[in-house]
């Protein structure tokens, strides 16, 4: 397998065509131009950046280093998981739920895909563990922050209904349960296209960049469909995870709906 | 002997339906407060005053402090949805999850359900009908059928013939003293005085939160 090497000059060729972007925007007074220039120039030192400190930790191999990436790339996720609901739980509860569910689905998938389909040497290779992880963490992110929206939303929403139940006997999981499926099915909606558009629709980054890199198409798709498979996994886990810890601080012993214990109520 | 309006009239030895004990929360309170078997307690005040907010308390439907026992039982003995479905709060603008009414009902209670309907005064198929087109006096008296069918000891009323002409609130207070001869106690909030004198024998007012003699 030999990787294609892009020159510096390969790069610049590619970078005149944010320098169009530019130029329509100037031309049309769209006001994007300083927006584009800014966010390229940030994607360009963001990924040198990283570039960077993957090649000194994957030199290293050192499993400490690895494991310190790993729970830096989690705690960035789960804090845009507590952030992107326009409800909070008080108490930094988002921040709680976020954390051990994102660290939990994230972990538990990646953990599996190591010890038993690629099973590198040692298992925690930096080389395998981290780029897995940040494929993970990416669908985790949106299915857990889609779903603790829609549930936290939809329980404010329908508070008169889950009442109503309450009222005439029910038990609270059951007067919440519209809410808590609706939010798992909204949570899990991406990676269900994404499986279904795969191959036909869009070729999967992963599968793009092995395949640009050399690699044999039938053994790019063999990787894809694991990752797409652990994606949907940990997807999964973190719908469910977050809507049925919400599901527990939204409510209280005696089986009241507690929308009291949203901030700024 | 001085009768009290806070208590039922009548033998003192027997155990009341419901007994509210020093209940409050930071919004209402406190308030003791005691209801026999079939009776009727109706409940006035100012819109804020807490009428609702009582009402929440007593269904355990939010936090609160003090003891609530029915027939002679503390709350705390059962699981609160149990509690619930002896103690039914209607609230003043009932909301449904379903399409219609019947879909809210068990299918055994069905046929109760209909004979309940007819005496209501409600147009045939009422309780199959879509709820969304339905009027609000027509909603009002089906959310009664809804809180009658689990058979409740006690049923909690927010205004239950708000948006009820006459003819309509007469038979609503029919099947509501039907009930009260079989056992049921009934505590309403309502804004009509004639209702409050023609449904309770005794009726008190809340105000600021306390609950004083009307």
């Amino acid at each position: 397998m030999n990787p294609v090497s892009l020159a510096p000059s390969d790069l610049a060729l590619a970078s005149s065509l944010v320098v169009l972007d530019a130029a329509i925007s100037i031309a049309f007074g769209l006001r994007l131009h300083r927006p584009l220039l800014v966010a390229s120039a940030r994607m360009v030192v963001q990924l040198l950046l990283v570039g960077l400190v993957l090649r000194v930790v994957f030199r290293s191999g050192s499993a400490a280093l690895t494991l310190a990436i790993a729970v830096l790339m989690i705690v960035a996720a789960a804090r845009e998981v507590a952030v992107r609901p326009k409800q909070r739980l008080a108490g930094a509860g988002n921040y709680r739920i976020a954390g051990v569910v994102v660290a939990a689905a994230s972990l538990a998938t990646v953990l599996l895909a190591l010890m038993t389909a690629i099973r590198p040497t040692p298992w925690h290779d930096p080389r395998y563990a981290i780029p897995l992880m940040g494929i993970v963490l990416g669908s985790v992110l949106n299915s857990a922050s889609l779903a603790l929206d829609s549930f936290l939303g939809d329980v404010v929403a329908s508070r008169n209904k889950v009442e109503a139940r309450l009222a005439l006997g029910a038990p609270l999981r059951e007067a919440l349960a519209p809410s808590m499926r609706e939010a798992v099915r909204k949570g899990l909606i991406p990676v269900i296209n994404q499986m279904s558009a795969a191959g036909i629709i869009t070729l999967p980054g992963i599968m793009t960049g092995q395949l640009l890199a050399g690699m044999d198409p039938l053994r790019a798709v063999e990787y894809q469909i694991l990752l797409l498979f652990l994606l949907a996994g940990s997807s999964g886990l973190a719908a469910g995870g977050v809507v049925w810890l919400a599901s527990r601080s939204v409510g209280d012993r005696r089986e009241r709906l507690r929308l009291d214990r949203l901030a700024g109520r | 002997m001085e009768t009290s309006p806070f208590e039922p009239a009548g033998d003192a030895a027997q155990t009341p339906r419901l007994a509210v004990r020093q209940l409050q929360s930071a919004h209402a309170g406190p308030v003791t407060l005691a209801l026999g078997r079939g009776e009727c307690v109706a409940i006035v005040g100012e819109s804020g005053s807490g009428k609702s907010v009582l009402l929440r308390m007593i269904a355990d439907l939010i936090p609160n402090d003090g003891s609530v026992l029915l027939d002679g039982a503390a709350r705390e003995t059962w699981p609160a949805p149990a509690w619930r479905a002896m103690v039914v709060y209607q609230a003043a603008e009932p909301a449904w999850w379903e399409a219609s009414a019947a879909q809210h009902l068990a299918p055994a209670g069905l046929a109760a359900a209909e004979a309940l309907a007819r005496e209501l005064k409600l147009r045939p198929g009422a309780l199959q009908a879509d709820l969304a087109l339905m009027s609000t006096g027509e909603r009002q008296r089906l959310a009664l059928i809804r809180s009658l069918a689990g058979r409740p000891r006690v049923l909690l009323l927010d205004e239950p013939a708000s948006a009820l002409d006459a003819a309509s609130s007469a038979a609503l207070e029919a099947v509501l003293r039907a009930e009260m001869e079989q056992g049921l106690a009934i505590l309403i909030v309502t804004h009509s005085e004639q209702q409050a004198a023609r449904l309770g024998r005794r009726r008190l007012r809340m105000a600021h939160g306390r609950l004083e003699p009307a």
